[in-house]
């Protein structure tokens, strides 16, 4: 690719450089231009005319006055925030969670892209790799239907193979305690499969020949493993992982919602994070501005840390950051 | 095979990896189906079977009673399913046609606007409005409540598919559009004639991610669309008899079963199935555009 893109960079670069004023390369460009415009106008409409509304969060909101004659407050729906310890709550959920999800997530994904690289037989890798991608294709309504198949009191899986086995049956949907569990064993149900074609794919990129001449001076699997295949997939790990940590503030509503259902207070303790605490204040208390406010503290918070992580890639990689 | 393939002797450590590989992707693998063997089992089982023996894989007493249920009042479900394909189709195709026109222009070394376009599209990821101002948008000012446009219109494009795009095309020659305009041809031309039948694998794997969207979409049509519209969206459709009970008495007048005859349990993962199953079908011919998709988009190129 490099070879035919060099000349292409050089027949641009010969081209007389004329200084043209800005309205004439606006003309110069207009159908490139043109064919953005949709996009322009797409993102212009559904993200950023939102963001003002964010000024919700330093008014008391109430429908019959609407966003203008609304009392401003300034600070105070920040300061209920914080006494309440809503705040602590959601940010320690959000970003606990999160950090579990990275960690084991890739954890599995690399330890499963390295054990497929290992094995011999076509057809299997074919199959089970089809089966791991599959939770990726259903909808969080599928999935928690599915884990109240498996979690369900009466009739779950679970407690049917506890009881078989002459145990206790657990009682999930009441019981705060187990859903860290539950909702991280589901993710990693879900995402593995998903995760680990990344990094399988960086596997096939490495060099055969390097391993066949590990292989010939007595390497065997572990040492191939150890000294060849886990550096050579260190910079995709690193830069996975520094992306990951950009959103570590941006909780995945859809699991949380569908996994623990949408008025099971006694799990909050455990299972509320930034987003459904949101998307209750506006559904079920009506209470835009709290909302907002948690919106807005997400927002500036969520992005110190994509700019902190992606000064970081810029340190381990340059060719990878962002901006 | 075996022989063929290795020249070396694989020593006893390897044989241990290897060994150990195939056991635990196998179980892996098992526990990734399994769920989808008990929804399925689950629906063709009597609502008696499971109240003494719970959810199974294998139905004990096999029954298609709560797909007779499900397919009793056929227009709401079906409904359901036009609903869903058409936003699927015309999301799609609308979709894929702006994000391929957008991603090719964004890529053109010689568009100047190109990179504070790229910029305006990116930030979004990084700072939002939130949902509230997000909802109050569609549903105050743009008057879209009960409105299929509110599920379509905000999943059409995304920064993620516009970037997958960008790195897709920039595997095409920047030369072929140099010698097309040297001949004569404008940019949309060059877009349209050129560049769209070059990129079919790239299309087709954007493509393919914008229906996986629209098929599973649910959020939008859970905050844009009351219950009182007939025909939701089938995941929506989904949720709602997973969730509501009001779906069930009605469903149980409107097949005469009285209520507490309904197969409760069964009907959930019976209209899973029917959600859910024409994707399972698809997905074994189409897994392959992911995957190219996936690899191509994780680590920007």
């Amino acid at each position: 690719m490099k070879t035919i893109a060099q000349p292409v960079q050089a027949s641009v670069e010969t081209r007389p450089r004329v200084q043209q004023s800005r309205s004439r390369k606006l003309w110069n460009n207009r159908t490139l231009l043109l064919m953005c415009a949709p996009a322009i106008l797409f993102f212009a409409i559904f993200a950023y005319l939102p963001m003002p509304g964010l000024y919700l969060a330093f008014i008391q909101y109430n429908y019959t006055d609407g966003i203008f004659k609304s009392a401003f407050i300034g600070l105070d729906n920040f300061r209920f925030l914080v006494m309440t310890g809503d705040l602590w709550r959601l940010t320690f959920n959000t970003i606990a969670y999160n950090l579990a999800f990275i960690v084991l997530g890739n954890f599995l994904q690399i330890f499963i892209a390295i054990l497929l690289n290992e094995l011999r037989k076509k057809w299997f890798k074919k199959v089970s790799q089809t089966i791991m991608f599959l939770p990726f294709f259903i909808s969080f309504v599928i999935i928690g239907l599915i884990a109240y198949n498996i979690l369900s009191f009466d009739y779950g899986l679970l407690n049917n193979i506890l009881t078989s086995l002459g145990m206790e049956p657990v009682k999930a949907y009441s019981n705060p305690h187990v859903w860290p569990f539950i909702i991280v064993i589901t993710y990693l149900w879900q995402s593995t499969g998903y995760g680990s074609i990344v990094y399988f794919a960086s596997i096939m990129g490495l060099d055969s020949e390097v391993v066949e001449a590990a292989e010939i001076d007595g390497a065997n699997a572990l040492q191939r493993i150890r000294y060849i295949v886990l550096p050579w997939l260190k910079p995709t790990f690193i830069i996975l992982l520094l992306f990951s940590l950009g959103g570590v503030l941006r909780g995945n509503f859809g699991l949380f919602y569908n996994l623990v259902g949408a008025n099971n207070t006694s799990l909050y303790a455990t299972t509320d994070i930034i987003e459904t605490y949101v998307f209750r204040s506006l559904m079920n208390n009506f209470n835009f501005s709290m909302g907002s406010a948690v919106s807005l503290y997400q927002s500036v918070f969520g992005f110190i840390v994509v700019i902190t992580a992606n000064w970081l890639v810029k340190k381990a990689s340059p060719d990878n950051s962002l901006f | 095979m075996e022989v063929v393939q290795k020249r070396i002797r694989t020593d006893g450590t390897s044989l241990l990896v290897r060994g150990f590989g195939y056991a635990f992707i196998g179980l892996f693998a098992i526990c990734c189906l399994i769920p989808f063997l008990v929804v399925l089992g689950t629906s063709f089982t009597k609502e008696a079977s499971i109240a003494k023996h719970g959810f199974n894989i294998w139905p004990r007493e096999f029954t298609t009673f709560a797909y007779k249920i499900v397919f009793e009042n056929p227009n709401l479900i079906i409904g359901s399913y036009i609903v869903t394909i058409g936003l699927t189709i015309v999301g799609a195709i609308v979709g894929l046609f702006l994000v391929a026109m957008t991603g090719y222009a964004l890529q053109r070394p010689d568009f100047e606007q190109r990179n504070s376009i790229s910029f305006f599209i990116y930030f979004t990821t990084l700072f939002s409005g939130g949902l509230v101002p997000f909802y109050l948008l569609i549903k105050q000012y743009l008057h879209l409540g009960d409105n299929y446009l509110a599920v379509l219109l905000p999943g059409l494009m995304s920064p993620f598919l516009i970037i997958m795009m960008k790195s897709f095309t920039k595997s095409i020659p920047h030369a072929i559009t140099e010698s097309a305009k040297i001949d004569g041809a404008g940019d949309f031309t060059i877009f349209l004639r050129l560049i769209l039948p070059m990129a079919t694998p790239a299309l087709a794997t954007i493509g393919l991610f914008i229906a996986l969207g629209y098929w599973n979409e649910w959020y939008n049509a859970m905050l844009f669309l009351s219950p009182d519209m007939k025909y939701r969206p089938l995941q929506l459709f989904l949720y709602n008899v997973i969730t509501s009970a009001d779906f069930i008495r009605n469903s149980s007048a409107a097949s005469n079963v009285p209520l507490r005859d309904m197969p409760l349990e069964s009907m959930k993962m019976a209209t899973a199935v029917v959600a859910t199953g024409p994707v399972i079908l698809f997905y074994p011919f189409v897994q392959r555009y992911f995957i190219q998709g996936i690899t191509v988009g994780a680590v920007k190129g």
